[in-house]
Parts: structure tokens; sequence; C-alpha cells
């Protein structure tokens, strides 16, 4: 594996399976009694959150935590854009304190690379921007693998707002390395214009791609979306875009519905198909904790072995 | 008494070596083995002698922001690139929009001596859109502005940019236009395309261009001015100005050295060094770009030279200044890809990168003949070696050029200022 993690590009197929082979066996041992790894015990972790996003900051720290390595929270919202110290300074702080490895969540698309070039450590992409968010595709594509098995020639579905969707691109990136068949579908509003030189499929009509989808992926609807012409309404959004319990009667009879989180229900989502027996919303969360175990324990080495014997790097 | 010169064997625009007698301030005399006494000697076998080039597209900063250059820096920098006039554009704090501002910069450069320095006026007071300038006391000031632009900001309000281009018919001026339609743009980061769409930034489309320039030549048209299109990017733009151009239509364009290589693959490093206006844009329009200013759709090379300390440019790409320096590169960087890829000529080059740019910005001693009489404005350049292109040897006093690294041909070796050399053996004077 590469040094860092910034894209789901940069996981070849072999890295991809490794990582979720890995957060498989890490899940399966602190499923148990046993709560805690000691693998990365003196290390380093720092959580380096330009944004808010407590879920996402949470389920780094507990999956650092649970690998018994020591974790600092440094929240710089704000600091960065206009005012305050810079990114690079930030960086050079982190570096002095000797972090082994960065875990950064930032407003401006690139600023994981930026940091790279700034730090020693492994650099983990939390989400950037509309960019990416690497560990979503991965917690995702270990949701999908544990209810449906193999992903190879799987058929996923990602609908909503794929433009600005940094959860959109990084599972487009690993979906496509783990050899599933993947759909976007969204108002051509909220499709970048080059979509066509994705490795995906796209469409702008939900009824006709719901029948043969094996995961549907819906994405939150930004607030700031809702007043730019994106679409008319939020209203016409939901309708021609927004999944029903109508809708979720025409998906076959294994299809998993799953959402990122955090939900507008109602909106891109309705209560009763989120707390659907099909939904997986709440095991993506838990699954989200083991997938960045196996990322922060794959980039920053253990000291010993993750689960009682040599995980291959 | 100023020193006399005499260039030995420089092949002029490229042609055969020839000697060239510089004397007060003028060329005296070119032929074979010219006399030598008493006059200092030039060696300049193999090198290029060129007009002094004129760039209609410089910032120098001054004033406000000193900390990235200065009038003398830039100029310092101008000359060490083969310039001899440089025309400073408006977006300076305080704005270049009145008689005040542009003749400080203009004794500026006058005090400085290494190039002469032709301000631009800015179109709209404080660059804002909204009301004319005072362009006709900037025309009548000492300075003598002709170019009038809100580089940086586009002239977007169809109305006022109609007005400007008719008032300022009544000095002979002309209105460069920074195209970029400001809606179509609002955040935006780089071009919109395959690359935008991969790498999460919002999209600078080049329909936010081309449509700003299809209503400029039609209604410099419609008025019957002059129009100057600044740094066009893409090939619908050069689509859009072959057509106003066979319409008959006054118009002329320019083009950066930066657009005629670089493409916006680049951006994938996130490294905002590539950050500019308008963006990098695709391979397919650099190609496009490349041969309109071969076929003459696109009239002159400007760099655009935008200089900016290093914490501008050190950060997020989304937070980062735009632009990217380029008086000391263009020369270079004109070479790489249009007189090695066959398109131009030294001839070609001298036409687009003096000329030209010393017409539409109305020079009278600037972009003339290589002939007895003319200025003594003249450029020396080897072409022939290649080297890294390396940011501390930069004589700006900023270090943001993309090229870093970048194995880029050929060498300014001398620049003379109406006789005076700025530059000899590839230093200042």
């Amino acid at each position: 594996m590469k040094r860092h993690l910034i894209s789901a590009a940069d996981l070849t197929r072999d890295d991809a399976l490794l990582v979720l082979d890995t957060a498989e066996e890490l899940a399966r041992a602190t499923e148990g009694s046993m709560k805690k790894l000691p693998t990365l015990r003196g290390r380093t972790v720092v959580n380096l959150f330009f944004e808010d996003s407590t879920r996402t900051r949470i389920s780094f720290e507990a999956a650092a935590k649970r690998l018994s390595a020591d974790v600092i929270n440094f929240s710089a919202k704000g600091s960065s854009v206009s005012k305050g110290e810079s990114l690079k300074d930030t960086a050079l702080t982190l570096e002095a304190m000797g972090a082994d490895g960065v875990v950064i969540r930032h407003g401006a698309s690139g600023a994981p690379h930026r940091l790279a070039n700034w730090v020693r450590g492994s650099v983990v992409n939390a989400g950037d921007g509309t960019h990416e968010h690497p560990t979503q595709a991965l917690l995702d594509a270990f949701t999908m693998r544990r209810r449906l098995g193999d992903l190879e020639g799987r058929k996923v579905t990602i609908v909503g707002d794929i433009l600005h969707s940094r959860v959109a691109r990084s599972n487009v990136l690993l979906l496509n390395t783990l050899g599933a068949e993947v759909t976007v579908v969204a108002p051509p509003t909220l499709l970048p214009v080059a979509v066509d030189t994705w490795p995906a499929e796209v469409s702008y009509d939900l009824d006709a791609v719901l029948p043969k989808s094996d995961v549907v992926m819906m994405l939150r609807v930004q607030h700031e979306r809702m007043n730019a012409s994106y679409f008319p309404t939020v209203r016409e959004y939901s309708r021609r875009y927004g999944l029903d319990g109508e809708r979720m009667a025409r998906l076959s009879d294994s299809a998993i519905v799953m959402h990122p989180g955090p939900m507008n229900r109602g909106v891109e989502i309705a209560a009763e198909v989120a707390d659907s027996v099909r939904s997986t919303i709440v095991e993506q969360v838990a699954n989200g904790v083991s997938a960045r175990m196996a990322v922060l324990y794959l980039l920053l080495g253990g000291s010993e072995p993750a689960i009682g014997k040599e995980v291959s790097q | 008494m100023s020193t006399e010169y005499v260039i030995k064997g420089a092949r002029i625009l490229g042609g055969d070596p020839a000697d060239i007698l510089v004397r007060d301030g003028v060329i005296a005399e070119i032929g074979p083995d010219l006399a030598a006494e008493g006059v200092e000697v030039v060696e300049a076998a193999g090198l290029i002698a060129l007009p002094g080039l004129v760039d209609l597209h410089t910032h120098l900063r001054e004033p406000g922001r000193e900390d990235a250059e200065t009038v003398e820096s830039g100029t310092k920098a101008a000359a060490m690139g083969g310039f001899t006039a440089v025309h400073a554009m408006a977006n300076t704090d305080p704005v270049a929009d009145s008689a005040g501002v542009v003749e400080q910069v203009w004794r500026l450069g006058r005090e400085a001596g290494y190039c002469d320095v032709q301000p631009v006026g800015a179109v709209t007071v404080g660059l804002k859109g909204e009301r004319l300038a005072e362009l006709g006391a900037m025309a009548d000031s000492a300075a003598g502005v002709r170019v009038f632009s809100d580089d940086g900001h586009c002239v977007s309000d169809a109305v006022v940019m109609r007005r400007a281009l008719e008032y300022v018919k009544a000095f002979d001026g002309v209105v460069a236009q920074h195209a970029q339609e400001p809606r179509l743009t609002e955040g935006s980061q780089m071009n919109e395309g395959e690359m935008s769409a991969a790498l999460g930034m919002r999209g600078w489309p080049a329909v936010a261009e081309e449509a700003i320039i299809a209503r400029d030549v039609l209604l410099a048209q419609h008025v019957g001015s002059r129009l100057h299109v600044c740094h066009v990017s893409t090939a619908g733009s050069v689509e859009i100005i072959r057509w106003a151009k066979s319409k008959g239509c006054r118009v002329t364009a320019e083009v950066t050295p930066h657009h005629l290589l670089l493409s916006d693959e680049l951006a994938a490093s996130y490294d905002p060094i590539f950050k500019v206006n308008p963006p990098l844009r695709t391979a397919d329009d650099v190609t496009a770009l490349r041969h309109a200013l071969a076929d003459g759709t696109i009239d002159i090379v400007a760099t655009d030279h935008a200089p900016h300390p290093v914490e501008a440019k050190e950060t997020e790409w989304a937070v980062a200044a735009m632009g990217m320096i380029g008086l000391e590169t263009a020369l270079a960087v004109v070479q790489e890809a249009m007189v090695e890829t066959g398109l131009l000529d030294w001839a070609g080059v001298a036409e687009r990168m003096s000329f030209a740019p010393a017409r539409i910005g109305r020079l009278s001693g600037q972009g003339r003949p290589l002939e007895a009489g003319s200025p003594a404005n003249i450029t020396l350049y080897d072409p022939s070696p290649r080297r890294a292109v390396d940011p501390a040897a930069m004589t700006s006093k900023s270090r943001n050029t993309p090229y870093t690294g970048m194995e880029l041909p050929g060498r300014v070796v001398a620049t003379f200022l109406r006789g005076r050399a700025t530059v000899l053996e590839g230093k200042l004077q």
C-alpha cells in the first residue's frame, strides 16, 4: 500500500481486498470480550478536523483507540481559510509533535494532498471538500460484502448530488476497482459535465435503474444546493430522486439500501425505508470503525501483529 | 556620452549574421564587418537579434503589493526576459483609475530605467464595473494611457462595456477585456471538464470566456471600436475571434506563454502554483491556441506576469492566489511551444512579441524594425542551451513560476533599451 490514503484510487485491487479482509478480522477480534488490541501502542494519531463532523471524528477516534494508539483531537475549524494559522503551519506543528498519522477533514478539495507534502507521517483523508472520502467508500464496500458477498459484478446505484459528493467519487473509484458495476443517478444539474469519463453508467431516471440494483446508495441533499437552482424545489427533488416505500418495493428481494448519513428523512430517503430491514445505515456506522482500524493498522504498521498473526503489508 | 556598442555577428530575426552599430540610443548602421574602434564589442555569433520585446499585460503590483513586486523589481525581471517595454496592469492598490496613479507608475518606471513602463488605465472606477473611470484624463496625462482594462475583473455590464468601447475612440484607445462571465464562474477553481470532475473542484467553463468574447466582438463591431481580448484560453474563443476578424471587426487578442504550454492535468497535484485566471485548459485547447497564434488569429503573446508572495501559494488550492510569473521565461516558452514545433520562425516571434503589441498599445518608440534609424531596443537571444528552470535564479521579487524543474530552451544574453545595455552576458546591468 502507499504511505497515505488520500484517494480511493490510491488502492489497487489487492490493497482494497487487504483492507477489507483486515477489517473483517479486526471486527471479529473486537466483537468479543477484548475490545482493545495493543497493535498501535506508542503511536500517535492526530485527528485534524477543519470541518465539523462528529460522526467521522469519533469513528476515527474509536478506531485508533481500539488499536491502543494515542489520539490527539485537533479541531481547527475556520482557522485555515482566511484567518489565523495556515495549513502549512498547522502541519509543521503536528510534525513537531511527532504525529505518526494525521487524519484530516477539510473543506477544500486537495487539502490532504497539500498536507502530505509537509508531514512525514501518513495522511488519511477523512473527507476533502467535494473531492473524496476514501474510508467511507471502504466502509461501504465492507458493508456490501458482509451483506452480499463478493462485489464482482454487483450492481450499485448511487443517487443524489454526485457533483458535490466526495462519497460518490470515492465509491465510484473503489467499487470499480473491486469489479462492481456502478450507476450514478441524479438530475443533470448535479452531475459533473465530464461524468461520461467516469467508470460508471449515468442515468437521470431512478425508476428505470432500481429493479436491477443490488445496492442503492442515497446521498444527502445539502441545504446550500436547495436555493441555487440545481433543482426547482425540494418537493420536486424528493418526488423524482427520493427513495420512498413505493420505490423500495421495486427493488429485488436481496437488494440493500445505504446512506452515508446524516440523512434528510423525507427528502432523499423516507423514514420507512431508512428503518427497513434493507437499510444498512446503522451497520455502516459500526463498520466504519472496523474499516478505519484496518486503514490505520495497515498504514501505521503496527509494532505487533494485528490479531495474533502477521498481516502482510 | 553614452556607450557605443557594436554587436558582432548576430542573426537578425534569425537570418544571416550581421553587425549592428548602436550609437546615441539608435541603431546607427547594420552591415557586415562594421568598424569597431572605440566602441564596446558584443560578441553575438550564434545569437538571434530581436527587437526589444513588448509586453501588453504585466502586473507590477506597485502601488500596494510591494511585497510581491515593485516597478523596479518587475522591470528588472522584464529586462532579464528581453523586454524593453511593459504595460502595467491597473489592479493595484489604489487602483490605477485616475491620472494621479497612472502618472505615479509611469514615473516609477522612468526612475527605475530598466524598461519602459506604460500604465494601463482601469476602465471603471475601482474595477467595480459600474462607472467609467476618467479615461480621458488618463489619456491626456503624462503617462499617455491608450490601453484600458479592468483586468482581473470582467467589464460584464454590456452597457458599460459599450460606452467604454465608444468613449476611447476619442483618443485612439483600446479596451482590453478580461473575458469572464461572473455568474458562470462564482467560486470557480479550474477548467471545467474531466479533471475538475475527478478532482472535485468547482469548474470554470470555457463558455464563461467565450460568451463574453462573442458579446464584445459584436459590440465592438456595432460601435466601430478597437477591442483587445486578454489571455485567450480556449479553442472556442479562437473560433469566435477568427469569425469576428473575418467580418472585419477590429479585434486583437493575446495568449499567455503558460496557456501555450501547460494544461489542466497539472491541477491533479493540487499545487496552486498552477492556479491561474483564466485557468489552464485542456491539451486540445493548447493545440488550438498554438495554431491560432501561428495563423494570426491571436495577434500577440502577453505574459500576464502575476507575482504573488510565497504564502499566497503555499496553501490549499481553493484559497490560493491566482497567477504565475512569466516575464523571465516568456521567450523560452514561446521557443519551446512555437519555434521548436515549427509553427513560428523568429520573424514571427518578433511580430508577436514586439511589433504587434507595440502597435496595439500605440507605443511609437517600441516594436520598431531592426534597421538604421530605429531606437536601439534590441534583445540578443541564444536559443541553444536547455536548462531546468530554477525559481531561486529569478530576478522577480516573487517565485511563483509554474516551470520549476522543467527543462526549457534558450537564454536572453543581452537587452538594450534605447542603446543602454540593461542586460549583458545574461546579467542585469
